[in-house]
């Protein structure tokens, strides 16, 4: 077994120091070592997205990033996204579009939405559809999930226009 | 449904004219915050203080059989706690256990969570090992020694029917039209349904045509993989916390593969990530308690994806004939299937459903089934929604779609024709009670979407139908009044998509209340009756059956406790939407009375337990577009609109979630997924970058058409919805594609070398 590593990083706005072997991913850390369990694990291999988290404002499945190359990076996860009180627009627009059945999957994609949103604050169906294609659903087909995410954009640009 | 309703979802229409003040609208679903923020605990999530890692070794090979297993250097690796192989297990006996949706045979169990002698597919579990971390477990599992006498394997059930195919089983007999053979066999079982008289009715027939298909073995596809953690207690009591459709099943199996009673075993249900009927059977639950026995700690067992795929229970593989003769008129005068299923390493596939439901949709006056079910050196299949239905709906659908090409008959129109309706008599014996058939084709019938031609080039158009029975079963629920005015419910149904919702919302309609004001939990083995699996379309129907006599329960108390309270006899006193009234004008709102209950007398705990007869089939119609590249065979679903019978919709969204969830399902079984076998019997696409399943990329909206036909059996006209919408899209996608570029697809998936190999072929 190689030396544990100290690793410096913010981990939903703040510093978080911990200890790893430089073979554990960033996933198995959040979720065994942090107890942020609210990060999925679906495959392991990068095919689902359900452990879709984002470092320095862009989106990575974390079973794919080893723990030690976070040093230094701005993490953000699923427990991140709420307010101090309340829910994220893209949470509330989720909940009310029904937009989960089993909901392990909901994590990722709502981590996905929130980078999507940031790049594109007003996309098509057809950009929802493309951006979110690496996060898997087996329960919904997609339709409200899709629904929920065209929702969320129009609940963040009313909220911009109010401020 | 087909532009985006924002913000709708909310307080959407209490529509369809029902006489309801909760049932039919959107509340937020109970458990939705703790689900959107991450908080909510799945199994993987468990974390007991000094627990141990798990990992299970499993079978390199096929078919082979075991000589010995050496455990000795596993055991020697710092940190390895224990190991555990198949004889740690008890030995259950040769009985059937009934899960609820399928019957297992505990031998059979018990040999697939650990191979005794022999291992029967690539991923069959061999040993387990319980260490410090998952790391070296791993690592201790690669030091057992198994030694292997490797056997020739068969994974397809044609090969594996014929008498020079390597036996599985030496002594599996064929239980042929109920005589023992004398020979083994790799069939297991071999039934026939019969009606009428076949021979006559398809000599009287203007058009026959009979067709082969084949479909490959397909999985469930859940995104959360299997999981366990158990605690074997000094005291001797266990405690699993697990994710799975059933805790009870689980406590039953766990208890009856380890040696002790069902009261020894607690299960605490953890959120499940998808089931699909795939976690109903245990894989890890007894290992993780039998090695948590030998080291004195709690276990944790985890799958990652290739073992679900390789070690789980996928749907069968199939290979199917029907032949279906109509008159002039295009009325179906006989029909007639072979029907042949992959079972997996063990007896017991879904051929029992499929060969009840292949000709449900229709009046079949004359018709012949032959069933087999027949093993195979694949993992041991386990339920798939509707399962055994969508295979033998993707051959029958075709034919019928076959028979309205030739004669020029709109296939609605035939379907309308030949609907099976009340008083029809499957060719298996039972005769339908009221049921939405007909109505499920007159939506899609008066639908925009069917009404809007197709007229772009390479794109067709196809229809098909599909049944399901769904089921009744036990539940059980418990509900405490609050003085808040509120009702703390517990149920013990474990909730796939969203269900404690639509239970409370049916406790909510009885006792008048909003559908906020219940607090819905789903319970553990030890603090609520038993309840059956949820599978079957079962859990709205019958554990709302269950809510709703607990709310009855509540009534009858409140009722007695204001009779006590104004000093009257009870029988002046009624229970009227949501208040108690009594003589001269006295009322007690539900709230005020609830303020009370705790300073008048004894707790008031509503109890409900149902068995209940009259869960009622349910039919979908399905209508898709699909455009075909000619050059590549590669098929993209234009638009997708699927109509079903959901008796009452509790809360739409989620029956809507079902049917789309469904028909995608569906979908990627009709179009992509399949198990890729070698010689060997490696699976050869064990991740889901090779076992591709539907991305939103590949999709369009789908379109749910609600037909309510409430269900007599139930007191708010529940039907189950859950498992119908997957049976009729494979079907309707090969007659869509027909439709689009003239090849009749016989074998699924039809993917894009095959539909490609199609128009080649064709072309010359
Ligand atoms: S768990 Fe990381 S992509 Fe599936
Ligand atoms: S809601 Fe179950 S996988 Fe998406």
């Amino acid at each position: 077994m190689a030396k544990k590593r100290v690793v410096s990083t913010t981990i939903n706005g703040r510093q978080v120091e911990f200890l790893c072997e430089p073979r554990q991913t960033l996933l198995e850390v959040l979720r065994d070592t942090l107890e942020l369990t609210g990060t999925k694990e679906g495959c392991s291999n990068g095919n689902c997205g359900a452990c879709t988290v984002l470092m320095n404002g862009r989106p990575v499945v974390s079973c794919l990033v080893l723990a030690v190359e976070t040093e230094g990076a701005a993490l953000e996860t699923i427990e991140g996204v709420a307010p101090v009180e309340g829910l994220d627009l893209i949470q509330q627009a989720f909940l009310e579009n029904a937009a989960l059945q089993c909901g392990i999957c909901t994590p990722g994609f709502i981590m996905s939405t929130k980078a999507l949103l940031a790049e594109n604050p007003d996309p098509s169906e057809h950009d929802v559809r493309f951006y979110l294609s690496g996060n898997l659903c087996r329960c919904t087909g997609y339709d409200k999930i899709v629904r929920a995410v065209l929702d969320s954009a129009r609940k963040k640009k009313l909220a911009a226009a109010a401020k | 449904m087909s532009t985006v309703e924002h913000g709708k979802a909310v307080e959407g229409p209490n529509g369809n004219g029902k006489p309801y003040k909760v049932i039919g609208t959107r509340p937020i679903r109970h458990d939705g915050v703790d689900k959107v923020t991450g908080r909510a605990k799945y199994g993987a999530d468990v974390r007991l203080t000094g627990s141990l890692a798990g990992v299970v070794l499993r079978s390199p090979h096929a078919h082979a059989n075991i000589r010995s297993i050496d455990v000795s250097a596993a055991l020697a690796l710092p940190g390895v706690r224990g190991v555990v192989i198949h004889k740690d297990l008890c030995d259950p006996g040769n009985r059937m256990l009934e899960l609820g949706e399928g019957a297992v045979n505990l031998r059979h169990l018990s040999n697939n969570v650990l191979a005794a002698d022999k291992v029967l597919y690539r991923g069959h579990a061999v040993a387990a090992v319980a260490a410090d971390t998952v790391h070296i477990a791993e690592q201790a599992a690669e030091l057992i020694k198994v030694d292997y006498e490797v056997l020739p394997a068969v994974v397809d059930v044609e090969a594996a029917m014929l008498p020079t195919a390597p036996l599985l089983h030496v002594d599996l007999l064929t239980d042929e039209l109920g005589q023992t053979a004398t020979k083994p066999s790799n069939i297991a079982k071999h039934f026939r349904f019969e009606s009428g008289d076949i021979e006559k009715g398809f000599s009287a027939a203007k058009l026959v045509i009979e067709r082969e298909f084949r479909t490959a073995t397909v999985h469930q596809g859940y995104i959360e993989p299997q999981n366990a953690t158990a605690h074997w207690n000094a005291d001797g009591h266990i405690t699993v916390w697990t994710s799975t459709q059933g805790s009870f099943t689980v406590r039953q199996q766990v208890a009856e593969l380890v040696g002790v009673p069902v009261s020894r075993v607690k299960v605490i249900p953890m959120e499940i990530g998808g089931g699909f009927g795939g976690k109903i059977r245990v894989y890890l639950e007894p290992v993780a308690a039998i090695l948590s026995k030998r080291t004195g700690k709690p276990v944790k067992v985890l799958m990652n994806r290739s073992e679900v795929f390789e070690g789980t229970g996928p749907t069968p593989g199939s290979y199917i004939l029907v032949k279906l003769g109509v008159d002039a008129g295009g009325k179906i005068i006989a029909a007639q299937a072979y029907m042949a299923y992959e079972a997996g390493g063990y007896p017991g596939s879904p051929i029992g459903a499929g060969a009840m439901c292949i000709f449900a949709c229709y009046e079949i006056p004359n018709g012949r089934i032959d069933g087999y079910d027949v093993v195979v050196n694949k993992p041991q299949t386990s339920a798939y929604r509707a399962p055994g239905a969508t295979n033998a709906a993707f051959a029958m659908e075709t034919v019928v779609d076959e028979i309205c090409d030739q004669l020029k008959i709109d296939p609605l129109e035939f379907r309308l024709n030949n609907a099976a309706r009340e008083g029809t008599r499957r060719v298996d014996g039972p005769v339908f009670p009221r049921v939405g058939m007909i109505e499920s084709v007159e939506a899609i019938k008066n639908s925009e979407h069917w009404q809007t031609p197709l007229t772009g080039k390479n794109q067709g158009r196809g229809v098909a139908s599909g049944f399901w029975f769904n089921c009744g079963l036990k539940s059980a629920a418990s509900a405490t009044v609050n003085a808040d005015g509120t009702v703390s419910l517990v149920e013990g149904s474990t909730d796939i998509g969203g269900s404690r919702t639509g239970i409370a919302m049916q406790l909510a309609e009885a006792l008048g209340i909003a559908a906020e004001d219940v607090m819905p939990t789903v319970g553990d083995t030890d603090s609520v009756g038993y309840t059956d699996v949820t599978g079957g379309s079962r859990v709205t129907f019958a554990t709302g059956y269950a809510a709703y006599e607990a709310a009855r329960d509540i009534q009858r108390q409140l009722v007695e406790r204001a009779a006590r309270i104004w000093e009257v006899d009870p029988k002046q006193v009624a229970y009227e939407q949501g208040s108690i009234v009594g003589p001269g004008g006295k009322k007690f709102t539900f709230k005020e009375l609830a303020a009370l209950v705790n300073k008048t007398g004894e707790p008031i705990i509503g109890r409900g337990a149902v068995d209940p007869e009259g869960c009622g089939g349910a039919f979908a119609t399905h209508v898709v577009d699909v455009e075909v590249d000619p050059d590549t065979g590669k098929v993209q679903v234009l638009r997708y609109t699927a109509s079903q019978d959901v008796g009452t919709a509790i809360h739409p969204s989620y029956v809507e979630g079902q049917i789309q969830g469904g028909v995608v399902q569906g979908i990627g079984w009709g179009l992509n997924e399949e198990y890729f076998y070698d010689a060997a019997g490696t699976m050869k696409n064990a991740t889901f970058l090779d076992y591709r399943m539907p991305t939103c990329y590949d999709l369009p909206l789908i379109d749910p058409i609600l037909v309510e036909v409430p269900n007599p059996g139930h007191p708010y006209g529940v039907r189950g919805v859950g498992e119908v919408p997957i049976v009729p899209p494979p079907a309707a996608l090969a007659n869509a594609i027909a439709h689009a570029v003239g090849v009749r697809m016989k074998q699924l998936p039809m993917s894009p070398p095959r539909v490609l190999r199609e128009i080649l072929a064709k072309k010359k």
